[in-house]
């Protein structure tokens, strides 16, 4: 089973603490302190709170089963982790070259323009409920296991 | 047991190899490459002259990849003729290959315009790894200091720019007024172009090379161009960098049809029920201009490899299409431009632009009886995508057309259909 992050549109409230959280979690130290006030360039979130008021919610990978990004990675640095099945990128290989942004459909590519690379969402890999989820403060991301 | 050939191992043939495997896990495949090296990224090979990338970070497939396919990997050998009727390819080797289902995907080569002087020694093509190697040993054992690169396109923007980081003067010659003329209208083009000359590149547009001459003490040494109105410019070496043109060689003489590419169908199937086309090579089909033609993109020849390698196994899967669409990472400008990002004037199209001057952000969109059917970004890409998506699905954006260029311009813009059609929310 893979998970898959689903946003529930009616419980957001635009926050935007997934945002935060994303940040601090992908950041050097992990600390909302030293993430926001010391580390620079501030690490990038991963995930976006998309608005157009009354319209709220939140998007990140959507780990595509056809995933268009990695058909178009220009280096083999977008695929998919068999393990996992998650869509992965190998920040080693990325070479920023942005062809994964021009193809995903909802935008979930971020540019890490200082680092020439791009950055996504890697579901928090190494915990068990990736940090937007866990810390949605009214239950507007939840995770859902599917088949892969 | 199906025994699939594919000549050529770069973006199309590793797509197919991978989809006939998906399909076919036990079919015998033959690849035929005449390189030698692993499957790399071509596009990519500027970042190795600049020095940014080694061989291994270009590599789009780990070393495995032939083995863990099972494909018998025939590198360093060429192709040199089809026999249609016995199903046959003889390598240059004078070793024959037969094939149940044949892919050709031999790619393009660089076209080089008919002029004097392009046999000197000191004159480079840029579309292949090798191509790489060889400028990179050239400029460090001439020390080369000033290069000319002839064409201002994808490929010569690339090489230009790697030029500069290793702190060589290069001039830039452009037959048309713009640069990047095929990926930008005039505006974008001017931005870019701005950004260029700021790292000290001297660009001539509206000329081309008329001649390339030799040193002084030694006529066969490049010593440096001769502009169409004659003006003479020095250098130590010449970068031709127009184009690429189908490499269809092979099926010359055959029954194969072709226009200036091969003419393949929806399966990336030739007009031979066995012999299908994808690539650079083939004329497959543009979504935006609904036709076929030749559109030498990496990502597209991946895809039409990949449709190939279905079709070939035995799953049927139709080609969606592409368009003319790059992005480019270079002089610091990311840069996303799709379909008629540049089209000539023409009451039906509707055109939307914002040019934000103290961010150096440009956006236009192209719109025909309300559907986006051309784009430009440039430095605020991002989101892009989502546009990408509206033109691939041919979505009506009569709706929310003023919202489209505006900044918040997101997912949460699309009307509820919309998202509910791409599952973005429950």
């Amino acid at each position: 089973m893979v998970k898959r992050i689903i946003a529930k549109q009616e419980a957001c409230m635009g926050c935007g603490l997934c945002e935060v959280y994303c940040t601090v979690q992908h950041s050097k130290s992990k600390d909302i302190v030293k993430a926001y006030n010391q580390e620079t360039p501030r690490a990038i979130s991963r995930v976006r709170l998309e608005m157009n008021k009354p319209v709220s919610f939140a998007i990140q990978c959507r780990h595509c089963e056809d995933a268009p990004c990695a058909q178009a990675c220009l280096t083999g640095a977008m695929h998919r982790d068999e393990e996992t099945g998650l869509v992965t990128h190998n920040k080693d290989k990325c070479m920023g070259c942005w062809t994964c942004v021009m193809v995903c459909p909802y935008g979930a590519i971020k540019i890490d323009k200082e680092g020439h690379i791009i950055a996504k969402c890697d579901q928090c890999n190494e915990l068990d409920t990736p940090v937007c989820v866990a810390n949605c403060p009214n239950g507007a991301l939840q995770c859902k296991e599917v088949k892969p | 047991m199906p025994k699939y050939v594919i000549v050529g191992a770069c973006a199309a043939g590793v797509g197919a190899v991978e989809a006939i495997r998906e399909v076919d896990p036990v079919g015998d495949i033959t690849v035929i490459s005449e390189e030698t090296c692993p499957t790399y990224s071509r596009p990519m090979i500027s970042d190795y002259v600049s020095g940014k990338a080694a061989l291994s970070k270009m590599k789009t497939r780990d070393d495995q990849f032939w083995q863990k396919n099972t494909v018998q990997a025939l590198t360093g050998k060429k192709a040199v003729r089809l026999n249609t009727s016995e199903r046959t390819i003889a390598l240059d080797t004078g070793d024959q290959v037969s094939y149940e289902k044949l892919l050709i995907a031999t790619g393009g080569k660089p076209f080089i315009p008919k002029m004097e002087g392009t046999d000197k020694d000191g004159v480079f093509t840029f579309t292949t790894y090798s191509d790489a190697e060889r400028l990179a040993a050239k400029i460090d054992a001439i020390h080369a200091q000033k290069v000319v690169v002839i064409g201002a396109g994808l490929i010569g923007i690339s090489v230009t720019e790697a030029l500069v980081k290793r702190c060589i003067a290069v001039t830039l010659v452009e037959l048309q007024e713009k640069i990047l003329s095929l990926l930008l209208d005039p505006k974008a083009s001017e931005i870019v172009e701005n950004a260029v000359r700021n790292e000290g590149v001297n660009i001539v547009t509206g000329q081309s090379v008329q001649r390339i001459v030799g040193k002084p003490a030694n006529e066969g040494v490049v010593g440096g161009v001769v502009l169409t109105k004659g003006e003479q410019i020095p250098c130590d070496l010449v970068i031709i960098a127009i184009g690429v043109v189908p490499r269809t060689d092979l099926v010359v003489g055959t029954e194969v049809k072709t226009n200036r590419g091969i003419v393949v169908d929806s399966s990336m199937r030739t007009n031979l029920p066995d012999v299908y086309a994808g690539g650079d090579v083939a004329e497959a089909y543009d979504f935006i201009l609904n036709q076929n033609r030749l559109l030498p993109l990496w990502p597209l020849a991946v895809l039409e490899g990949k449709i190939a390698g279905y079709n070939m196994a035995g799953k049927k899967t139709d080609y969606a299409g592409g368009t003319n669409m790059s992005t480019l990472k270079y002089f610091g400008i990311p840069i996303v431009s799709i379909g008629l990002a540049n089209p000539k004037e023409d009451p039906a199209l509707e055109i939307l632009v914002k040019h934000d001057a103290e961010n150096n952000v440009y956006k236009k969109l192209v719109l025909k009886d309300n559907v986006v059917v051309g784009m430009t970004f440039l430095n605020d890409i991002e989101r892009a995508g989502i546009f990408f998506h509206l033109m691939k699905n041919r979505i009506n954006v009569k709706k929310f057309k003023q919202d489209l260029l505006a900044d918040n311009f997101g997912l949460a813009s699309l009307p509820e259909s919309l998202r509910k059609k791409m599952n973005l929310s429950e």
